[in-house]
């Protein structure tokens, strides 16, 4: 059986809103939307789950924060100690108030650019890649569903009759 | 959508669509340049190219080209560098800060903040550099094995902190920005017709599509970085005061400089903000996005910095007679009243008199007094930095290494050919980027769009 998709564009965003809570209430499956902007709140509503980049970026940091306490200590107080007019390097815990400026912006600097990275590759956004919105304009003032057949258990037909329902502005259909 | 109180000014004036925002940012990247842009760039790159030549014959040289002598072994170049992370703490502070305290008026001008930020940290960043003398071994800088044998860097050292600062400041502050400006470049790209642009802006789009889940992403992202880079300018600017903080110079061994730096920086950066918003609101149109009360409101983070600035210089003063040192009571008599007078009486003028006429509704909302004011601001706090520099030190302990520093025309090239540098990558900005964050002025439009503020129904019906 050929899978089909149905773009079903619309001009406003709270209209988009309102069309996929509709359609999710019938039970139909609404696999993605293409927006120029978030559409704060049609995450719970198409069943997208919160993303887990903040945890992510939590534990970049206290591996930043690691990597900076061993590295100072191993240089400055294992490698090398240095006296420094008069006071000599004994212990990391003596020292540790000259070791929190840098152990602060290796944390910032290992949290921020793990995450960054992170972001990009979980959202396959790198450069080179092709875009996949299925219309330019939805990057300028146009909100579109995406629906699959292969994900719902109802015809097409019945699916025309309840989109027909949305206000939606244009309507487009791919066989992939 | 965010309910906004019908009583604050709209954020975007006229009955703009999403079309319409798209178009008005958009037109200026794809219409060919003005005449002015040519023109200008035309000048910046000349004084940029003249700064690069003095660079070069300064590396050739040798620092001594500067007009450095043994009791003044710091002058010029760090005032410059200071002056141009202070500069730089501006963007991330619209994009970061506001961001956390959720003022959506941020949303009109946080790009071009964040660009200016990011091109003022370059420009401070080779100060450092070219102070080194010998450029290419400025890697040594960074704790990596090397042929010496154990020697490593100096992590007590202040100025190692200012080199980790600068870096995270600067590598977070680019992160930040362009996972902003993807989306905006997938609306260009969309819209692009010729087939290098189109090819150049996929490329730098990223593929970015818009996906819900991506949005989400983003959103968090941007949240989660700007809670990081937030303690970030606190700390930058702290680590840039420790330089001088943690010496024994009179003058500069005082607490209150962390505090009183960041103030500062902020004081200056939007100072710098206003100075290219007022030029670019103009030369765009887009008078529409950043109107009289974008001004407004930066004129009044410039008046509560600047008193906060204000505040410090008179404490410092009060805190030199009060400590019962005599040094370091010197060091501030002598600043007010020695040979460098002049340069006291600037920073005092432009800094603390200058911020406090915002207090005026018609004056901190008359956009031509803004752009006087902004100038006069930043001329105030680049002699901040050379009055704390430069004056604590010329007069030594012994009145026979007592001296003065005159600037040699390389120090003076080698500034004036950072300005020029500064403005090259900010019109080349201008003209390739998009200069305002579409997608998050789109999402202002309906609730602090002066259609909605007019009649709360206009969206429903159009």
């Amino acid at each position: 059986m050929s899978e089909k998709v149905i773009y079903v564009m619309f001009d406003c965003d709270g209209i988009l809103k309102d069309g996929a809570k509709m359609l999710v209430s019938k039970g139909v499956k609404i696999s993605d939307t293409f927006s120029p902007f978030p559409i704060h709140g049609i995450d719970p509503i198409i069943g997208v789950k919160n993303t887990r980049l903040g945890i992510m970026s939590f534990l970049y940091g206290l591996t930043g924060l690691t990597l900076a306490s061993l590295g100072m200590r191993f240089f400055m107080i294992k490698d090398w100690p240095m006296n420094i007019g008069g006071k000599p390097n004994f212990s990391y815990f003596e020292n540790l108030l000259a070791f929190v400026p840098i152990s602060f912006e290796f944390t910032v600097l290992c949290a921020a650019h793990g995450m960054a990275i992170t972001y990009f590759l979980r959202n396959k956004t790198l450069p080179g890649m092709p875009a996949q919105n299925p219309d330019p304009r939805t990057t300028d003032d146009k909100f579109v569903i995406e629906i699959r057949t292969a994900e719902n258990s109802m015809d097409e037909k019945e699916l025309d009759k309840l989109i027909k329902e949305t206000g939606f502005i244009e309507i487009d259909k791919k066989t992939i | 959508m965010q309910k906004e109180a019908a009583i604050r000014e709209p954020l975007i004036l006229g009955h703009k669509s999403f079309h319409d925002i798209t178009e008005d940012v958009c037109r200026p990247i794809e219409d060919k340049a003005p005449k002015l842009w040519y023109i200008l760039f035309g000048i910046a790159l000349i004084i940029g190219v003249y700064g690069v030549g003095c660079i070069l014959y300064l590396l050739g040289t040798g620092v001594g080209v500067w007009g450095l002598n043994k009791t003044i072994g710091w002058a010029w170049d760090i005032t410059n560098f200071v002056w141009w992370v202070g500069i730089g703490h501006a963007g991330t502070l619209i994009s970061a800060v506001l961001l956390l305290f959720r003022q959506k008026w941020r949303m009109a001008i946080n790009r071009s903040a964040e660009a200016m930020t990011i091109f003022a940290v370059f420009m401070a960043g080779l100060f450092p550099l070219i102070h080194m003398g010998r450029l290419w071994v400025g890697y040594w800088v960074m704790p990596i094995p090397n042929q010496f044998g154990s020697l490593w860097v100096n992590f007590n050292s202040p100025l190692l902190w200012d080199v980790f600062a600068i870096s995270t400041y600067l590598s977070v502050g680019l992160v930040f920005w362009y996972i902003g400006l993807i989306p905006d470049f997938a609306t260009i790209r969309d819209r692009a017709k010729k087939p290098i642009s189109k090819k150049m802006y996929s490329i730098l789009a990223f593929g970015w599509s818009g996906r819900a889940k991506e949005w989400n992403r983003f959103e968090l992202v941007s949240l989660v970085l700007a809670g990081l880079a937030t303690p970030l300018v606190f700390s930058v600017h702290s680590i840039v005061s420790f330089d001088f903080a943690t010496s024994v110079i009179p003058g500069w061994h005082t607490t209150i400089f962390p505090p009183y730096f960041v103030a500062g920086a902020v004081f200056s950066g939007f100072a710098m903000v206003q100075t290219l918003m007022l030029i670019m609101r103009k030369a765009m149109n887009l008078e529409a996005y950043i109107h009289t009360k974008h001004v407004e409101y930066m004129n009044i983070v410039i008046m509560v910095t600047g008193s906060i600035v204000g505040t410090a210089y008179i404490t410092e003063l009060f805190i030199s007679w009060y400590s019962g040192v005599e040094y370091e009571a010197y060091a501030f008599i002598n600043r007010a009243t020695g040979p460098y007078w002049w340069s006291y009486a600037a920073m005092m003028t432009c800094n603390v008199v200058s911020p406090q006429l915002m207090w005026f509704r018609k004056l901190r909302r008359s956009l031509l007094f803004t752009f006087f004011i902004s100038i006069v601001v930043n001329i105030g706090m680049w002699f901040e930095r050379y009055v704390i520099i430069v004056t604590s030190i010329h007069r030594d302990y012994l009145p026979s290494s007592w001296s003065m520093h005159y600037p040699s025309p390389i120090d003076i090239g080698v500034y004036v050919g950072t300005i020029g540098l500064f403005f090259v990558f900010f019109l080349l900005f201008a003209r390739f980027f998009p200069v305002l964050a579409l997608n998050e002025v789109k999402s202002i439009l309906k609730g602090s769009g002066q259609s909605y503020k007019e009649s709360p129904d206009y969206y429903k019906s159009h």
